[in-house]
């Protein structure tokens, strides 16, 4: 995880970083000027867009689509899916973390959760919405399993709706935890359990009064990132959904419709919106990690 | 070291195309009975007459050697076969088939944005409502055949004209449902638990709205009034049959979508008709009662980046073996009267998919848009 600059020799350090100013940045162009082209400027358009009609003339029409039932049900659909999975993940994840704890920190077991948890958190979309519609969709093995062995029909495989999408993107959510959440744990120094036994407390004391204290800014600063995650995914959702329910599925429709015509700059209107909740969420993840961070050194 | 060698061939390759592309349409002039015109000129050529007949316009979209197609699924109205087909008359001219699931409105978004560029779509086969709203993009031209199509299939200007139409149909899978589909109300049975698919969102795929109003037709609405389309769905889904799974020729294949209602020539062409990638029990009905049906237009890029292969996919889609191809599928054609009358049409397919429907609704585009706000304020609390 991220290491800051501690406070020994601050006066030696800020000099240092003062005379790095000078030509450091220039190592930071090739990173800004990708940022800018495909984050900052497409972002900016995306929500400028919002603001515009068709034609091209100020409008806050747009914002319209607030009001309606549609639009409503899926902004809760996605804040409820993201909150669900970020729970769930965070949890599970943080338990698969302290259970590594006891582990050699090298050790194969380590290693293996470690980069199997790097390439799940990553597989997304359709790969992963075909996995399941092989496992547990409508003509999914373990579907066609169960229905063989209880009677035809009494099995039906909701993974086409919203709610459906849960234990798919908790697939993704728990490595994603496991990642960011197990350096905050191997921070925990074993000298602060060692203190707490010294001084005549139980493990419960420990972890009331030390590990859970020290660990609760990382803790929500990793759920937060994992609704962030949770609320900006599309394609698996798309892949599996032809109904709608989320927001991002919104915009997309809005693009394009052939049914509804002249809609197109709402989804700048909604991508706002979804800016305006990430932007709120990382600014909490920033402060929390800073926190967390005061113990990861 | 093999890869980078490719790359750098592919590169040479791409590089090549681009130049000779750049060198068909540079010079002007005119050489025997074919005329070579600039991109200016031909991108308004309003007949295969101005490039001096076809033999000119296929000369010149031999030059251009590509041709950019977009929205054609292979599985849609036999396009499959019918961009092999033109590859296999023209192989001069590459035809680039780009985002073959998108929408018509996904069609319009790719011209506006990738204008002047070469990968900009150079034909349209799009749907009214979204066309209406784009007819400035649109390049006016008349296909040698132009008095075959019916004159309310077409703009007297050339801007636009029909292409072909289905009706709405429910296809199903007679191993699952051995009794069939006889009215629409069938598929409220319990025995069609988790079964009945629809082609996405109907407030974003026209194919979609389309099954509504077709479910309106049938439960005493009408194409002015399809909110009893709406209250079917609504059924569907309270009694659990309703599948939000969006279906596809493998859905079908599969037995994931045992049911699909959606136009009868993607319900026939995912059927045995597919050979070995279509389900061998698929059975498409077209239920008895007004049938409900919808042209798509062909139209022509007026940005096109290869106007001549433009015009010559035109002319190509509307010689008789090309009508033929559509119909095999269930699509009816738009010079379907003519090639009746002049004998040219393919007199077994005819029996086999059935005579032209004489009666099916289409919606204007008034009750386009009034079907788009009611389903805008409706669908998504009758099927939530």
């Amino acid at each position: 995880m991220t290491t800051f600059a501690t406070n020994r020799g601050a006066g030696v350090t800020l000099r240092r970083r003062g005379a790095r100013l000078g030509t450091g940045w220039l190592g930071l162009l090739p990173f800004g000027a990708y940022a800018l082209l495909f984050l900052v400027i497409p972002a900016a358009l995306a929500v400028a867009s919002g603001f515009f009609t068709d034609g091209g003339t100020f409008t806050l029409a747009n914002f319209a689509t607030f009001a309606t039932p549609t639009t409503q049900r899926d902004i809760i659909g996605s804040l409820g899916l993201s909150a669900a999975t970020a729970v769930i993940g965070a949890v599970a994840g943080a338990l698969i973390c302290y259970a590594l704890l006891s582990t050699k920190p090298d050790g194969w077991l380590r290693t293996v959760v470690d980069s199997a948890s790097s390439v799940f958190a990553q597989f997304g979309g359709v790969m992963l919405a075909f996995a399941f519609i092989a496992t547990i969709g409508n003509q999914g093995i373990v579907t066609v399993l169960l229905n063989q062995v209880l009677g035809d029909g009494t099995v039906s495989s909701s993974l086409y709706t919203v709610p459906g999408l849960t234990p798919v993107y908790v697939f993704f959510q728990i490595p994603l935890m496991v990642l960011t959440f197990m350096p905050a744990l191997e921070a925990l120094k074993p000298a602060w359990g060692e203190a707490v036994a010294t001084l005549g407390g139980t493990r419960w004391t420990y972890w009331r009064r030390v590990g859970f204290p020290v660990l609760a800014p990382a803790f929500f600063g990793c759920a937060i990132l994992l609704f962030a995650n949770g609320f900006s995914s599309f394609a698996t959702a798309a892949a599996l959904i032809s109904q709608g329910g989320l927001i991002s599925l919104d915009i997309f429709k809005a693009q394009s419709s052939e049914t509804v015509i002249g809609h197109a700059n709402e989804s700048g209107a909604l991508a706002l919106a979804m800016i305006v909740v990430m932007v709120v969420l990382m600014s909490v993840y920033g402060v929390l990690q800073r926190r967390a961070a005061r113990w990861e050194r | 070291m093999n890869k980078r060698y490719l790359a750098g061939a592919a590169l040479v390759v791409a590089t090549a195309f681009a130049l000779s592309a750049c060198a068909g349409t540079a010079g002007s002039g005119s050489t025997g009975g074919t005329k070579t015109l600039t991109l200016a000129q031909a991108q308004a050529a309003t007949s295969a007459d101005d490039f001096g007949g076809l033999d000119g316009l296929i000369a010149a979209a031999n030059k251009e050697g590509h041709l950019n197609v977009i929205t054609l699924p292979p599985s849609w109205a036999n396009y499959g076969q019918i961009i092999q087909g033109f590859q296999k008359k023209y192989p001069g001219i590459k035809i680039n088939s780009e985002n073959p699931d998108g929408s018509s409105a996904d069609e319009v978004a790719a011209a506006k944005s990738q204008k002047g560029q070469s990968t900009a779509p150079d034909v349209f086969d799009i749907g009214t409502a979204v066309m209406d709203q784009n007819l400035d993009l649109l390049a006016p031209y008349k296909v040698q055949s132009w008095g075959d199509i019916p004159d309310d299939f077409k703009d007297a200007d050339g801007t636009w004209w029909y292409d072909y139409t289905g009706l709405m149909s429910i296809g199903y899978d007679t191993k699952k449902f051995p009794g069939g589909v006889k009215k629409i109300d069938d598929l409220l049975g319990s025995d069609f638990k988790n079964s009945v698919a629809i082609k996405g969102d109907p407030t974003q795929a026209n194919e979609a709205l389309s099954a509504v109003a077709m479910a309106a037709l049938q439960s005493g609405g009408s194409a002015d009034d399809i909110q009893p389309g709406v209250d079917f769905f609504q059924k569907l889904k309270q009694a659990g049959n309703f599948l939000s799974t969006l279906p596809t020729q493998a859905t079908v294949a599969s037995g994931e979508t045992p049911v699909v209602i959606q136009w009868s020539f993607n319900n026939v062409g995912w059927g045995p008709a597919a050979g070995s990638a279509g389900n061998p029990n698929w059975k498409t009905v077209v239920l008895p009662g007004t049938g409900f049906g919808s042209y798509y237009n062909q139209a022509i890029n007026k940005d096109a980046p290869n106007p001549a292969a433009a015009r010559l996919w035109e002319e190509y889609l509307y010689t008789p073996a090309v009508q033929n191809l559509f119909l095999a599928a269930g699509a009816y054609p738009a010079q379907l009267a003519a090639m009746t009358k002049a004998g040219t049409v393919d007199k077994t397919v005819l029996a086999k998919v059935g005579a032209a429907p004489t009666d099916f609704v289409q919606l204007t585009s008034d009750q386009a848009a009034a079907a788009s706000t009611l389903l805008t304020s409706k669908w998504a609390a009758a099927i939530g």
